[in-house]
């Protein structure tokens, strides 16, 4: 272990860390132009800003994930070399990434031992055991040592992340948006003891965060970027939601009201009734769950993530066989075939298109053909029409103003928002649209983005499309959805009109109370 | 960003022939190792494959059952299968079709029993490989394993088959077949000793390049084959795709086992397990699973096969030889594999653009 690497960090007060006059560049892209920032020991810092600001970037650079392309990390009021993760963890610094980096099937007291950098070659568990438990014992939170990591919660899994840097001795931690895969009681409670860390001097924390409530209550000072560059800084204590938001976004925006109009919702589209399906693992995801989605309407499913909302979306969409229960579209049973997809108007929106929707390696131009090139224009007999493909592609390209060089570029060449672009174009396109399965379409996107796909959503549902919309992100579902439904566990726990919905109430019924 | 076609489409012209040439250095250490003069042999290599028109003629002979051996592994790999059947589906189709033959003798025309003999090649390599695509995807056994294992069942079958039920009494040291009618036999192209079956591994690779580029159903094999999950978004019927295009591939070795049961040897017996099925995954992977390109490089693999009698002859090296030859190709084309998207030359842009997850930098500047 290394104990006594950073000259200013003694037992107390964790080092300075000082960002001066950053620049890194990525080809032409200027994904940081002179960056500053201070985080001073004993600090709760966050980093702010929309997707693509470069806050990732700053701190890969801090982290020696990249090398800048000019500019200086200061720790300890030094300048320092960091080359790589191991030389900013020889200076105390840690991160913690967005998503897990445990191994699920081995205990939480294996990976604590295996996320050292100097593992000797033979482990002395008794040993091990003991320093383990010596250290949670006196550790901000704790989790059982001897548990698989795969039987934790979200929660308890992000602990540990914390946790393994703590142990690494890490005196400022550094955090990926670490919220996004918790309740906002789990976020709550995480933020809150490591504020107490940081309030009683044992740690630094530095925060990438979308979120401003948590900005607002666990943190002391924000530094703001916005498009690589550095847009505002200031005590938390002096600013208001506003002032984060205006500098973020460089002027307020209010996020814009949805135009629906109304429809009645008469007609059930898509109907399905005990519903059971399994993880991949086996263990069962969808314990029977019935619902009836009508045309004109949008259908919100809450829930934390990881509560059978994937699988079901799985099922729905053709890609999960269900163990047992029924699927009707439109009056007739549903086996999500390819003609009944057709027949039935059937479009989904998944979560992470270019892994659920898209072909990467071929071509935008193909991959906005998936839904139609086995029907004219586009192909005559058993054989494709290139060029009416190559029409269609340039037609949707402009209409949805995806941002791609030529129709022929494979796609996973594209930046995320425009391959999101390019699956709406496919999916939204059609006349003949009649249901539409959308799951977490807008994860990951900026702004302009979002409001473009929620824009889209809408207008669908307004021509009387019946849209069944999963979302970890309740805001979303409370501006989008005409009735909400809580997922937890499996189950459906909880059902209202979007008018009488209580927000207190759902949030009990995600958290599985 | 900019795009530029041609590059891309040169990156794997580069890849596959700088792997052609370090493959041919090592094997050049190789031979100077074992005494040769590397030069010397790469000499006798390309005048044993390409010095006369006799010469060529042999080499095209060699390349005919390679094309559609090929296509035994190529058509799969657009379907993300890696299938390594060829010599199984190679030796049952020369079964059926001697089969087929034999049980037909000379009662119909000779056209049309070389017909009959074809689909029955076809039909039995495109049932056997069709079994390892239903196994894979109805009982989720990976493909490459069984398929390799079914070449040994393939192998024993036609042993059973030339030692027992189909034995031809008169074959004492080899036992063959009963051998078919000589108007049965495939003919030669006019004017050479090149047989028919070099056309039907041209018609085969220009046929299954159409279907995989330019059909719905190889549209909708390479979607499946490059992410099932999002072909299952689309509706498509992946496992009945998967079961075709196995049982095609399949069909194309075991018509390379007809057209050297009925080109050939005449009859089955042994000689119809002697590599052409593993040769085959060399020109697929070689090739990088292109069937046009695969009908070039088996030209070059028959080159390289015809190439061990001169090798022993000239430079006193066992004509096994080329097989080191070979198995070092193989062994850079797999490597090459990994530096697709590594060399700067061919990138686009710069790929690693970096920051959040999901990113879209692009939609910020707007």
């Amino acid at each position: 272990m290394t104990t006594a690497s950073v000259s200013a960090s003694d037992v107390i007060s964790p080092p300075d860390l000082e960002v001066v006059n950053m620049t890194k560049q990525f080809g032409s892209l200027v994904a940081l132009d002179h960056v500053s920032m201070h985080l001073k020991p004993g600090t709760f810092h966050a980093l702010l800003g929309e997707n693509g600001a470069g806050k990732s970037t700053l701190v890969k650079c801090i982290m020696g994930f990249y090398q800048p392309t000019s500019g200086d990390v200061l720790v300890g009021k030094r300048s320092r070399e960091i080359a790589s993760p191991k030389d900013a963890h020889q200076y105390g610094i840690g991160m913690v990434y967005q998503h897990f980096t445990s191994v699920p099937a081995m205990t939480v007291a294996e990976n604590l031992v295996l996320s050292r950098f100097d593992p000797s070659v033979m482990i002395r568990w008794q040993e091990e055991r003991d320093r383990l438990q010596a250290f949670m014992d006196q550790a901000p939170f704790q989790v059982d040592l001897e548990v698989p990591v795969a039987q934790l919660a979200a929660g308890q899994k992000q602990k540990l992340e914390i946790l393994k840097q703590l142990y690494l001795n890490s005196r400022i931690l550094i955090l990926d948006e670490p919220t996004s895969v918790l309740t906002p009681g789990e976020a709550d409670e995480v933020l809150g003891l490591l504020r107490q860390e940081v309030t009683n001097g044992r740690l630094s924390v530095l925060m990438i965060s979308h979120k401003f409530r948590e900005v607002m209550t666990f943190t002391d000072e924000v530094t703001v970027l916005r498009k690589g560059k550095f847009a505002g800084h200031g005590l938390v204590k002096d600013l208001t939601i506003a002032d984060l938001s205006s500098m973020m976004l460089g002027e307020a925006r209010e996020p814009k009201i949805v135009d629906k109009v109304i429809t009645t919702a008469d007609r059930p589209v898509l109907e399905f009734t005990d519903i059971h399906a399994n993880k991949d693992n086996g263990l069962p995801a969808v314990r029977g769950t019935s619902l009836t989605v009508y045309s004109g309407e949008i259908v919100g499913i809450a829930g934390v993530s990881g509560n059978g909302q994937r699988e079901l979306v799985e099922v729905l969409s053709g890609q999960r066989s269900p163990t047992t229960g029924t699927v009707v579209v439109n009056g007739t049973p549903y086996g999500a075939t390819r003609s009944e997809m057709f027949h039935n108007g059937v479009f989904s929106l998944p979560e992470e298109p270019l892994r659920n929707a898209c072909v990467p390696h071929m071509s935008v131009a193909e991959n906005m053909a998936l839904r139609t090139f086995d029907r004219p224009p586009q192909s005559k007999g058993s054989f494709l029409r290139l060029g009416s493909i190559r029409q269609m592609a340039n037609r949707l390209i402009q209409q949805f103003s995806v941002k791609t060089p030529t129709p022929e570029t494979p796609i996973s060449h594209l930046s995320g928002g425009n391959v999101q672009r390019a699956v709406l174009a496919r999916e939204l396109s059609s006349d003949q649209i009649n249901l539409l399965i959308a799951a977490n379409p807008c994860f990951g996107l900026d702004f302009s983005a979002v409001e473009f796909i929620h824009g889209q959503i809408v207008a669908a549902r307004n021509r009387g499309v019946a849209v069944l919309l999963v979302s970890e992100d309740l805001d979303e579902l409370l501006s989008l959805a005409d009735r909400i439904v809580v997922m937890s566990d499996g189950e459906f726990v909880y059902e209202s009109a979007i008018a009488d919905a209580d927000l207190s109430t759902i949030g009990q019924r995600m958290a599985g109370h | 960003m900019r795009d530029t076609p041609w590059l891309r489409k040169s990156e794997p012209l580069v890849i596959s022939a700088g792997a052609i040439a370090v493959a041919l250095a090592l094997f050049g250490l190789f031979c100077a190792i074992a005494g040769a003069n590397p030069f010397g042999v790469y000499g006798s290599i390309y005048t044993a494959a390409f010095g006369s028109s006799s010469r060529i003629q042999g080499t095209l002979i060699l390349a005919s059952p390679l094309m559609l051996s090929a296509l035994c592994t190529a058509l799969p790999a657009r379907l993300g299968l890696v299938i390594i059947g060829n010599e199984g589906a190679l030796v049952v189709g020369g079964v059926g079709a001697v089969a087929m033959g034999l049980s037909l003798g000379t009662s119909l025309p000779p056209l049309l029993v070389q017909t009959l003999m074809a689909i029955a090649g076809m039909v039995a390599g495109g049932v056997w490989i069709g079994i390892v695509g239903a196994l894979r995807h109805y009982r989720a056994v990976n493909e490459t394993i069984s398929s390799l294992l079914m070449n040994y069942i393939a192998i024993a079958l036609l042993n059973h088959l030339v030692g027992g039920p189909m034995r031809d009494p008169s074959s004492l040291n080899k036992p063959s077949t009963f051998p078919l009618a000589a108007a049965n036999m495939l003919g030669n192209l006019p004017g050479t000793r090149i047989h028919y079956g070099l056309i039907f591994g041209l018609v085969a690779c220009g046929v299954a390049y159409v279907l995989i580029q330019r059909t719905t159903f190889g549209f909708a094999a390479r979607t499946a084959g490059g992410n099932v999950r999002a072909a299952r978004i689309a509706g498509l019927p992946v496992g009945r795709l998967a079961v075709t295009i196995c049982f095609l591939a399949g069909a194309c070795a075991g018509l390379a086992g007809m057209v050297e049961v009925a080109a050939v040897h005449g009859v089955a017996n042994e000689s119809l397990n002697a590599g052409y099925g593993y040769g085959g995954i060399l020109v697929a992977f070689v090739a990088r699973h292109n069937p046009l390109a695969a009908a070039l490089i088996a030209v070059l693999v028959g080159g390289i096969v015809g190439s061990g009698g001169i090798l022993q002859r000239t430079h006193s090296l066992p004509d096994a030889t080329v097989l080191i030859f070979q198995g070092i190709m193989f062994l850079t084309i797999l490597y090459s594999d990994s530096l697709y998207g590594k060399l700067a030359f061919f990138r686009e842009q710069p790929v690693d653009i970096p920051p959040d997850p999901t990113p879209a930098a692009v939609e910020t500047t707007v």
